[in-house]
């Protein structure tokens, strides 16, 4: 590695995951730089979710490597993966709040259990958390009382309240009703403002073109297109990309 | 009716055997918290086991589980009480009752258990190993709350059977609440000893059950 070349917060390499005979990833390679905002699109099936699971080994890859900070992912022992997964946030579709724990436990949990933080200092972390996703009121709620939108800005708040150096979104706002995704994407921008580093599967042209760096276009498997925004939307190259972009912007018309 | 009276209801006799039911209701008791201590720390220890992604923990746990819930509880009761003895080992009734019991109990509550580990959604288990919890703390924390939660009704229901179950303690000779009731009837000739060892069930039970399909009317509501 030249010394001119900051390492990469997070460094996907040669990346192969196979469910028994069927190949989902192969040999995917992507770097993505501290504070970049990564945004992948594809068609469904084509294996992003499964990228993103792989990134924190909630899919076991097949083969290949995942570093971040440099730092491995694979080959570590159980407890080192569990340390190495308090650097990598995760959001899901379907939030995945707790719902026996009030939303202030549920941002505090981790940061007690995991990162053995003091009681008073992960409630003051939690708080902030909150607020950072404008929930700081709702931390005696429970999840069930809450709007799909609220609970996802929970998750990320409980995701953020650790310190992770990168924040997985896998379709953080497919489960929401329209009028709900505003708030979570403005909580997404206001994260990318702050220099969160962040890879984002979304079907979300628009906040691509406003927030991502960089536009990862992913088929069968593998990337088969990257670029800016303006290049991957304005001027796609591959006649996958093009059919791809045609028919979303056919669905959204 | 008088004779209907007389023959179950006899309130001098109840009278008279009181002191001793009493005294038996006492080791029901004691023998209630013991077995249903065991029952439900061994059927947690087994639920788990048979709610394992590894399939050579999970195959052994579900022989047992479905062997003795297979197997009645008074066979198991005398084979453990008065076979032991012809390999060597002789235990005391006490401990006869609380293996049967533990062998009986943890296969019921280890299926239960099972099946709310189940009903949390897959998703729970992710969020939380996504968080840096460890297998162990996203069970104790995550999984089991919400599983208990959900079958808390079949958890009670469970315990109300056990505690009836325990009657049977009294073919070893344990002076439990049935034996002392049946003892004091072959005393007295009058069966209203064991009405009033009937009596005594139907006293602790009754709210248990009432609490018992509280619950459920509110689980079918919000469901
Ligand atoms: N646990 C699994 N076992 C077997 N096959 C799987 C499993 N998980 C995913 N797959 C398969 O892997 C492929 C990629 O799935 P993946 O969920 O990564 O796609 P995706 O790009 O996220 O799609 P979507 O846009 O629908 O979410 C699909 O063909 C899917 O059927
Ligand atoms: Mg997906």
């Amino acid at each position: 590695m030249s010394a001119s070349q900051p390492l990469p917060t997070l460094e996907i390499t040669a990346l192969e995951k196979r469910f028994g005979e069927t190949q989902v990833l192969r040999s995917i390679d992507l770097k993505v730089a501290n504070g970049e905002l990564v945004f992948v699109i594809g068609p469904s099936g084509s294996g992003k979710s499964t990228m993103l699971r792989c990134c924190n080994r909630l899919e076991e890859p097949t083969s290949g490597a995942i570093h971040v900070n440099g730092k491995p992912m694979l080959g570590i022992t159980r407890r080192d993966l569990d340390r190495m997964r308090l650097q990598v946030g995760m959001v899901f579709q379907g939030f995945f709040l707790y719902p026996h724990l009030s939303v202030l436990k549920n941002v505090t949990l981790a940061q007690r259990k995991a990162l053995k933080r003091p009681a008073a200092e992960a409630d003051a972390r939690a708080l902030e958390m909150l607020d950072k996703v404008g929930l700081k009121h709702k931390a005696n709620a429970m999840p069930g009382e809450l709007s799909g939108g609220q609970q996802q800005r929970v998750a990320i708040a409980r995701a953020l309240a650790l310190d992770p150096k990168v924040m997985l979104f896998d379709e953080p706002t497919s489960a929401l009703d329209p009028e709900l995704v505003g708030s979570v994407l403005k909580v997404m921008r206001d994260l990318r403002e702050g220099g969160m580093t962040m890879i984002v599967v979304s079907h979300e042209m628009q906040f691509a073109r406003e927030a991502a760096d960089r536009v990862v276009f992913m088929d069968g498997g593998v990337i088969v297109e990257q670029g800016i925004p303006d290049e991957i939307f304005g001027n796609p190259k591959s006649e996958r990309l093009r059919a791809f972009l045609s028919r979303v912007s056919g669905e959204a018309a | 009716m008088d004779t209907i009276i007389n023959a179950f209801f006899n309130i001098d006799i109840m009278r008279q055997a009181a002191p001793l039911l009493l005294k038996g209701a006492w080791v029901t008791l004691q023998l209630c918290a013991v077995v249903i201590i065991l029952g439900i720390s061994g059927g947690l220890a087994l639920g788990l086991l048979a709610s394992s992604k590894n399939a050579a923990v999970r195959l052994p746990a579900f022989v047992f589980i479905d062997v003795f819930r297979a197997i009645p509880p008074l066979i198991l009761l005398i084979l453990i009480y008065a076979g032991l003895p012809f390999i060597g080992i002789r235990v005391p009734p006490f401990v006869a009752v609380c293996i049967a019991f533990l062998l009986n109990n943890s296969a019921y509550f280890a299926e239960i258990f099972r099946s709310g580990i189940k009903s949390v959604a897959r998703g729970q288990t992710e969020a939380a190993r996504a968080t840096g919890l460890s297998p162990a703390q996203t069970q104790a924390y995550v999984i089991l709350p919400q599983a208990v939660r959900n079958v808390l009704p079949d958890l009670l229901s469970n315990v109300v059977e056990i505690v009836k179950l325990t009657s049977i303690a009294s073919v070893v000779s344990l002076t439990e609440l049935l034996y002392s009731a049946n003892m004091a009837r072959a005393v007295t000739y009058n069966s209203s000893p064991l009405v009033m060892a009937a009596l005594m069930y139907l006293v602790v039970l009754w709210p248990l059950v009432r609490v018992i399909s509280r619950f459920q009317r509110g689980l079918s509501i919000s469901s």
